[in-house]
């Protein structure tokens, strides 16, 4: 018989000769497949169980740490992974981050099951796709895509009485689509947290029409252009921005986030006013872990952190930065509030209306993007960025699409741009292309930038 | 048929000590029972430590052990492929009957079958990397009090704010089993070590930061300790060169030639030359996530990719490679071919499945999974430039410089979905005048395109310049793996390429 995760949890509890100890165990099961050129290339089902040691020792000179993450499905591995987690901590140096665990007492949901997925939940599904594809050998188009089912439970326990559970569930899909002669390239993409609400006719049909948008294809040199950049594109740079918001990194100088004259710009606008970048762990369609649950320490975490709550964040309020990720002890080294980064984020424009579709109607000449690809730090001071545009970039004309445009290389900062939008649309329910697999819970609007900065071109198509 | 190399000579006793042959039997049989055209089985024990300090003090010292196993059959012309963690003969056969079924749901949407290039077997061979110090035989204490030092050292110097350290440290245990009878055993050991260190003009409003360019390495601990990689040199150097960053005066935009130092030029490599001759790639089968080549199948034997100075190997075996292995996860034993020759496209990196979709007979060995939980897929091989026979130094390419500027260490980096158009950045650039390095500048970026840009390639330096560079975290696939990968370079030169003032295109200047 296979112990349950909370069994595991409360056993490394009992085991850990250290003076406190904080457990996680997580148990996943994910399915995906995977095709390319109209037939299925990869496929799998993936099972795995991960138990989180942090065994903590309090010295003559200060409290040390060490943090064991291990694949265990006995209790016999598991005393084995408690006890090299409590020799760790005894070999550590002093842990910067050290402090007390969060208090706490049971959650409701403890003793409930860990969710489970496996292919059967694509059953339906690859009946549609196998019929979508025979569509597209049909009428001469190449579909390439993937889809994923991932459930994810964590139990978390430590030795000051705090038991949480949660349950995520998350599904994605991305489809490419090319006429056979691949002259051009259109994709969509949908995260959500089942797969029975993934229409792969509806996102077919949108393929279908994107790649009918390319019949005419227009040269464009490098320059700045009147540019609608589409929910999933918004949610490429925002999740970047996220990414690099560390309270500690920015009052060490190291991100755009840092005051140049000294410590952080939380307290000082860096936008327009009315963007709001906002996390909540409780936010419906996005919603996320409520507790932290960290396998390791950073700039921006620390594991004596496990089980604080986590709750709605604005990052950015009214176009001021409020917050940064920081934990308890960056917290106090930066005089930052404590504000754990959470997995989810959203960002909406006060006075935002209107569809990716309006939004382009509304442009006189100009261009509408479909993603972002290959987005990396320039200088991270400045926050500027470089990617490519990817999978159809088209021309609009007094408010009407007219043809495909190439790609282009740009260089921007996203902070930047929440400076020199001239419109927004309504915040939707969006999934990166670049990070979405990684981060899919976001939802952003469509933003129209009157200059936005395509430095080269690229053949890419 | 068994190899070993370094002073290692065990494979990690407690994954020995996994019932391996008699799971792999109990697996391989169960696909048999339903008629698998292909089998395997396969283990692995990723044992790995993240070291993390700022200021000295210790952030993170976290540790992870995965460990799992996968099967992967092919029923009627269909992959399957399931993976678990319970290493008890019940578990086996129901991850078996998983695989099994993943192939029957997958059936409907296959409209190729899949066949694999032929391979020898090899019967139970185990194969060790080149590595004196598992780093897992090292005390954390100890490697945190290395870093400590280090980092104290470099705080104290003048104009350092902040310091980072950190220190990746991997070793892979894998063993594999398939229906034609190969088993192998392979271990390997893996260290990414960096520093970095912050400082700023506050007069200026300028913050800034410099990091070291010691490679990753497929090397055990004493990669830090025994003297293979000067450190105390490059610690030494490093406070000085943050230092005349800051002060250095914004680079002006426009053409310049380059002479790039391997710590840079390996990455180039590595995004415009190492994914695009990934056949995977070239023939879409990446389109919907990292993308697809331009250098496609009809442009073997033809494409002219650079200047005659451009010759470029695959490679699986070059020792402290960080893919080099002596078994694929095709079970196929790895090799060494030419991609590019004289700067033609004459090769691509397969494995067992991509193969024969170009009528080769044996794969090239690229068969990667990096884990335990993940199918294996094409993945890169040491992607390498060869150097010059003669003796040729980097200072006598930028002797032959008028106007340039001289690239050192990588920094950031990105290339469109078909490897056209790519923007590299780095450490540090200095600037050449008159066949001579003067100061470093501020705020530069090399954009190119990859044909125009290897064609540019006028000269390539010696044997003495060459620097096997590399990354622990190449990303492709979906889900999404991650390998390590080594790119072998010389210092090499090139004409007219085009360079941006980064500031100017943030709109700041």
């Amino acid at each position: 018989m296979t112990p349950t995760p909370q069994t595991l949890v409360e056993h490394a509890l009992e085991s850990s000769t250290a003076d406190h100890c904080a457990v996680i165990v997580t148990q996943s099961s994910t399915a995906n497949l995977r095709w390319a050129n109209n037939t299925l290339t990869t496929n799998g089902v993936m099972a795995r169980l991960e138990v989180t040691v942090v065994s903590i020792v309090d010295g003559a000179t200060g409290t040390s740490v060490g943090v064991l993450n291990r694949t265990a499905t006995t209790t016999s591995q598991v005393t084995a992974l408690v006890s090299d987690a409590d020799a760790a901590a005894r070999a550590a140096g002093v842990a910067d981050d050290a402090g007390p665990l969060v208090e706490g007492a049971v959650s409701k949901d403890w003793d409930e099951v860990a969710g489970h997925t496996n292919i059967d939940v694509f059953s339906d599904f690859s009946d549609r796709l196998g019929e979508a594809l025979g569509r597209a050998r049909h009428e001469k188009r190449l579909l390439y895509g993937y889809i994923e089912h991932d459930v994810t439970t964590t139990y978390l326990g430590t030795s000051t009485g705090l038991r949480r559970r949660h349950e995520q569930p998350t599904a994605h899909i991305g489809i490419t689509g090319k006429p056979s002669d691949l002259s051009t390239s259109a994709w969509v993409g949908q995260a959500s947290e089942r797969v029975d609400q993934m229409d792969v006719a509806a996102l077919d049909s949108e393929l279908t029409r994107r790649i009918g948008w390319a019949q005419r294809s227009v040269e464009l040199p490098a320059g700045r252009y009147d540019t609608v950049l589409p929910p999933t594109a918004v949610a490429d740079l925002m999740i970047y921005a996220y990414y690099v918001a560390s309270g500690q990194d920015a009052f060490d100088g190291r991100t755009v986030y840092s005051d140049p004259a000294g410590g952080t710009k939380v307290g000082q606008p860096i936008t327009q006013p009315g963007v709001r970048l906002r996390s909540d762990p409780l936010a419906a369609g996005l919603s996320s872990r409520p507790f932290v649950a960290a396998s390791s320490s950073s700039s921006a975490q620390s594991v004596f952190d496990n089980g604080m709550e986590l709750g709605v964040t604005d990052w950015i309020s009214d176009g001021s930065l409020q917050h940064l990720g920081t934990s308890r002890h960056s917290a106090r080294t930066t005089g930052l509030p404590v504000s754990p980064l959470i997995d989810n984020l959203a960002l909406d424009v006060a006075s935002g209306s209107g569809s990716v579709d309006e939004l382009a109607a509304g442009i006189d000449r100009g261009l509408l993007l479909t993603c972002l690809w290959y987005i990396r730090s320039v200088d991270p001071q400045t926050l500027l960025l470089t990617g490519l545009t990817r999978d159809g970039v088209y021309l609009v004309e007094n408010g009407e699409v007219v043809g495909a445009v190439n790609n282009f290389r740009f260089n921007e900062s996203p902070i930047d741009l929440l400076n020199r939008f001239s419109t927004a649309g309504e915040t939707v329910r969006s999934f990166s292309r670049e990070w979405g697999d990684m981060f899919p819970r976001t939802a952003t609007p469509t933003l129209r930038v009157p200059d936005f900065n395509m430095s080269s071109v690229s053949q890419a198509s | 048929m068994p190899t070993s190399h370094g002073t290692v000579t065990g494979v990690d006793p407690e994954f020995l000590a996994l019932p391996l042959t008699k799971l792999a039997a109990t697996a391989l049989q169960r696909a048999r029972d339903f008629k698998a055209e292909h089998a395997d089985f396969r283990v692995e024990r990723l044992r790995s430590q993240h070291l993390q300090l700022r200021d000295g003090s210790l952030i993170d010292s976290s540790e992870g052990d995965d460990l799992g196993f996968a099967v992967r059959v092919i029923i009627d012309g269909t992959w399957g492929f399931a993976s678990g963690v319970a290493f008890t003969s019940d578990e086996v056969v129901r991850v078996t009957e998983q695989a099994v079924r993943v192939a029957m749901v997958s059936k409907a949407i296959t409209s190729e079958r899949i066949e694999l290039a032929d391979e020898p077997t090899y019967k139970d061979v185990t194969w060790i990397s080149a590595y004196d110090i598992d780093p897992f035989d090292v005390s954390t204490r100890d490697k945190v009090g290395l870093l400590q030092d280090w980092s104290h050292r470099l705080l104290a110097a003048d104009g350092v704010d902040h310091v980072g350290a950190m220190v990746q440290q991997v070793r892979e245990s894998k063993f594999y089993a398939d229906s034609y009878g190969t088993t192998t055993t392979q271990q390997r050991v893996r260290l990414n070590p960096q520093l970095e260190i912050y400082g700023a003009d506050h007069e200026r409003g300028v913050l800034d930061a410099m990091r070291t360019i010691a490679p990753p390495v497929g090397r055990g601990w004493e990669y830090l300790t025994d003297g293979t990689y000067l450190w105390d040199e490059e610690l030494a150097e490093l406070p000085e060169l943050l230092a005349a960053k800051l002060a250095a005066p914004a680079v002006t935009a426009g053409s310049y030639d380059l002479v790039i130092h391997p710590s840079n030029l390996w990455l180039t490599i590595h995004e415009s030359i190492g994914h695009a001759t990934e056949l995977d790639r070239a023939l879409g089968y990446e389109a919907n996530y990292a993308g697809t080549s331009f250098a496609t199948t009809d442009q073997l034997g033809s494409l002219e990719y650079g200047s005659p100075h451009l010759n470029v190997t695959g490679d699986r075996t070059v020792e402290h490679g960080l893919s080099t292995i002596g078994f694929d996860d095709d079970g196929v034993q790895t090799q060494t071919w030419d991609l590019i020759k004289d700067g033609v496209l004459v090769g691509y990196q397969t494995d067992r499945r991509m193969a024969p979709m170009m009528g080769q007979p044996r794969s090239t060995g690229c068969a990667f999974a990096d884990s335990p939980g993940h199918i294996p897929i094409q993945r890169m091989a040491n992607v390498s430039l060869a150097h010059s026979s003669d003796d040729v130094s980097t200072d006598d390419l930028i002797a032959d410089v008028e106007h340039g500027l001289y690239v050192v260490g990588d920094k950031s980096w990105s290339i469109d979905m078909q490897r056209y158009n790519f923007q590299f950045t780095g450490q540090r650039f200095f600037a050449i005048e008159h066949g001579a390095v003067t100061h470093q500048v501020r705020d530069a970026a090399y954009q190119g395109q990859t044909t125009a840009f290897w064609g540019s390639m006028d000269a390539v330096g010696g044997a003495a310049t060459w620097v096997l560079g590399g990354a622990f975290n190449c990303g492709k696939a979906q889900p999404g793996q991650v390998a390590p990968v080594s790119h072998g370079c010389p210092s090499a030169r090139f004409r007219g390429v085009n360079i941006l003032n980064t500031a100017h295109e943030a709109g700041r200047s």
